[in-house]
């Protein structure tokens, strides 16, 4: 018997518009867990470096985590793969959500889809009864009205659905996959389903999930609930509200919004707005809050309420949103929240990433300001700032006259428009654009979380140390008592000596040496939540999380019946990460890609930049161009690579004390 | 002769769907709990509390498994609450041919909550337990019934069909019947 994963993929080629249920290999689960892991083995297997995004090789992979569906809390979660549009790298975009589950109880791991349909369709699974169905009357509809229009068809209001908008439809390089309270938004996810002329998988399953040891592995979800109420009651002291609880950032709780509207950019990711959040603004950003948000929401089988139903043009819900979005549009547009979350609700019909979309769509107009892009390039664009932004919205997921162009994200767009826009896509890392912040000081950790974070996303490899130390040693010391979840007590220590200012403060401080393990430490907890489909905000993300690398070994292990003490899980982390890389590493990616935003930092250091980069490849068994040597790639079962990089000539270096 | 007064325990649990985040933990830990052996699988299709969600139209409403019922309702009531329109089976708790809640999957067999009665006692149902949001909320309270001894099945019988035929024709087939029955 499996546990925890039920052992089956769906393999769906909608070329020839065959389906097949296929028994995966539980060698791999020990491997590689599930969810990214198993994904980036998938592709690594059978998506070549020279597959095309848009190619009928490619592949789509919805992977539900290897914890998915049992009563752990927060494990709901999947994981897109494919090769991203943008990128042109292996994507891994992640949904919670209710679907991972649903899939689970149908009976699959995963679904793998191939090729590419004739005509717009969608995919119904019901146990073991799956169809490809008709969905070309579903056209241009959006990823919600979709969902509601496949429960009536279907005549369950019960499916789960997984959709794109119109924005997938027509390939914009950022659509999102949308499944009502959750979304696989970054990396352009829905372009590769509108490519494949997919719109929509529906899901509906009634088996069981099977837990290994089930005692011992209650006992490890009931202390989890018992931590989240105590955590609760006892937010993080001395750090801006969204950083103090659990959950992803309590953006659909939270009215002070000083800290994002004050330190994060606007416009696109132009413009920081000091003391722009006065008495006025809070009671009418409040009041748009307190009037549109009608219910706070979880995902599967998760206490935390990360999102929230927003009304804009119905009494009671409109779409539901999480996060960041919040502010997103707002910011880009230098509008105001109820601007913002109208915007969002288009934006989550037509199926868009809420952080590469608003940015395009600032980089558009500032381009219209700098005379690069004329009144014939924005023909039928209105004078309305607020109008003009839903022009744009709509030009982009209709590919329509400049829309086309902006379609393709600010990277590639710019370099289509020439005429020296390139300097205007200035906020992107590997193609993609990031978070609009903008900062002083280079901080040794964050820059080598954005270098060489595989997915170019800060927001998914930081998260277990804090971003800066606290204004005392007294208060750091404080901070670390009940800081359970280090690795070991160094952290503690590196945390305690840093200071705000002096000897011991960024950029020099934490050494680099300190810098990789506390990075390491990091990105190790998300690759861990990204293959168990454990949500980041019960985990990798939030300070002092109930899950942490000291009680998950057991959590997996007696879910899935694997046998992971902490150093085997770190091992096998390692691995999943080092594949992970190995996949972009193939596609060209290479160390030059691995670069913050050149004024991501006023002040920077090439020299102590250049020994962190190095030091950290050092530490992860890296040779100086960021590629895993073949020991490392020994030690970690992946001589496959190794014969592979050998060939291509992407390893080069000889082992260092080779026996021969 | 008035009849004593005695107390008993009455369990309920307190549903207020305003709080409901629509998580579906009480689900997933309810099937846990009555799998066998205990908490070896979960299967939401399993449980014995299921929340019914219209996440557009803001309806998330747990409603705890209760009796079985062989037939459907002859129509279908629609309620309007503060505005939102609930069918009626969003309140019902029966196990019944129009849906497919509260049924075990495999064999169509009725499942029924039984505030996760078990060895030892829980302090309280699971699906509360589980519910950090509160919605679900377990509740005893001591309720005054009168002290009667149980009404004698025949007694209660006989009584329905004088009521119904009238204690002439009753006693008249009593005589006949009894005259006729073995060892008369």
């Amino acid at each position: 018997m499996r546990y925890a994963e039920t052992g089956f993929n769906l393999e769906v080629d909608l070329s020839r518009g065959n389906i097949e249920r296929v028994p995966s290999d539980p060698h791999m689960t020990e491997l590689y867990l599930g969810g990214l892991g198993t994904n980036a083995q998938i592709m690594w297997d059978r998506v070549g470096p020279d597959v095309e995004p848009f190619s009928p090789e490619n592949l789509l992979i919805f992977g539900t985590g290897l914890l998915a569906g049992t009563p752990a809390p927060g494990t709901n979660r999947t994981i897109v793969s494919s090769i991203s549009p943008q990128s042109r790298l292996l994507a891994f975009s992640m949904m919670g959500g209710f679907w991972g589950p649903e899939l689970k109880h149908a009976g699959y791991d995963k679904v793998i889809i191939r090729g590419k349909s004739p005509d717009l369709v969608y995919l119904y699974i019901n146990d073991d009864r799956v169809e490809i169905r008709d969905a070309t009357r579903f056209r241009g509809l959006g990823t919600l009205e979709t969902a509601e229009v496949i429960r009536e068809e279907l005549n369950d209001p019960n499916v789960q659905v997984a959709s794109i908008g119109m924005a997938g439809e027509n390939r914009v390089f950022f659509a999102s996959i949308e499944q009502g309270r959750a979304s696989a938004s970054r990396q352009g996810m829905g372009a590769i389903m509108g490519d494949k002329n997919l719109k929509a998988i529906a899901v509906r399953g009634s088996k069981d999930i099977n837990i290994a040891r089930p005692m011992e592995f209650i006992d490890h979800c009931n202390a989890a609930l018992k931590y989240i109420e105590h955590r609760d009651k006892n937010p993080i002291r001395g750090v801006i509200p969204i950083l103090a609880g659990l959950g992803s950032p309590q953006e659909m709780a939270v009215h002070d919004e000083q800290w994002h509207t004050e330190n994060f950019m606007w416009g696109n990711a132009r413009e920081r707005r000091k003391g722009f959040w006065n008495p006025e603004i809070q009671e009418q950003w409040t009041g748009t809050m307190e009037t549109m948000r009608t219910r706070l929401l979880s995902c599967h089988n998760c206490p935390m309420k990360c999102g929230a139903s927003i009304a804009v043009d119905k009494r009671f819900c409109s779409y539901m949103m999480k996060c960041f979005s919040k502010l997103t549009y707002t910011m880009a547009a230098y509008s105001d929240l109820d601007f913002g979350l109208r915007m969002a609700q288009k934006a989550t019909e037509y199926g868009v990433d809420a952080f590469s979309c608003p940015q395009t769509m600032a980089f558009a107009v500032e381009l219209y300001e700098a005379g690069i892009l004329t009144d014939q390039d924005m023909s039928g664009m209105p004078k309305d700032n607020n109008e003009r932004f839903f022009w744009l919205l709509d030009s982009i997921v209709r590919r329509e006259g400049i829309g086309d162009v902006l379609a393709d994200g600010t990277y590639w767009a710019a370099k289509t428009i020439g005429k020296g826009a390139e300097e205007y896509a200035h906020n992107n890392i590997r193609k993609t654009e990031q978070l609009p912040l903008k900062l002083g000081m280079l901080n040794p950790i964050y820059f080598l979380m954005y270098a060489t974070g595989e997915k170019a996303n800060i927001t998914q490899i930081e998260g277990q140390f804090p971003q800066s130390p606290f204004p005392t040693r007294e208060e750091n010391e404080a901070f670390v008592e009940d800081w359970i979840h280090v690795p070991d007590e160094r952290f503690k220590e590196w945390f305690v000596e840093w200071e705000l200012r002096g000897e011991k403060s960024i950029p020099n401080y934490p050494p680099p040496e300190a810098a990789s393990e506390i990075v390491n430490w990091q990105e190790q907890m998300h690759y861990i939540d990204d293959s168990t489909g454990m949500c980041a905000g019960l985990s990798s993300f939030p300070l002092k999380p109930p899950f942490h690398i000291h009680n998950l070994p057991g959590l997996i292990s007696s879910g899935a019946g694997l046998d992971l003490d902490e150093a085997a899980l770190v091992h096998t982390t390692r691995r999943i990460r080092t594949l992970v890389r190995a996949n972009n590493l193939r596609r060209g990616m290479n160390w030059e890609d691995e670069k913050p935003p050149e004024d991501h930092w006023k002040h920077r250091f090439p020299e102590l930049e250049a020994k962190l980069l190095q030091e950290y490849y050092r530490f992860k068994g890296w040779n100086s161009e960021g590629v895993p040597t073949r020991e490392t790639l020994h030690d970690l079962d992946l001589d496959f690579v190794a014969e592979e990089f050998a060939e291509t000539g992407i390893l080069k270096e000889e082992p260092v004390g080779s026996a021969t | 002769m008035s009849a004593a007064v005695k107390t008993k325990t009455v369990k309920r649990i307190r549903i207020d769907v305003d709080k409901c985040n629509g998580c579906r933990a009480c689900e997933v830990i309810c099937a846990a709990h009555h799998a066998q052996p205990r908490f070896s699988s979960t299967n939401p299709a399993r449980a014995r509390i299921r929340v019914i969600r219209y996440p557009l139209s803001d309806i998330y409403v747990p409603v705890l498994a209760g009796e079985y019922t062989a037939a459907e309702c002859p129509g279908r009531d629609r309620y309007v609450i503060g505005g939102k329109e609930y069918e009626e089976c969003a309140f019902c708790r029966a196990s019944c041919p129009s849906r497919d809640f509260f049924k075990e999957p495999d064999s169509d067999l009725p499942l029924k909550c039984d505030m996760c009665e078990s060895d030892p006692t829980l302090e309280e149902p699971l699906c509360v337990q589980w519910c950090l949001a509160d919605a679900l909320v377990y509740e005893e309270y001591e309720e005054e019934v009168k002290d009667e001894p149980a009404p004698d099945e025949v007694d209660e019988g006989l009584l329905a069909l004088a009521h119904r035929h009238g204690w002439d024709r009753v006693r008249d087939a009593m005589t006949r019947m009894a005259n006729k029955a073995p060892g008369a």
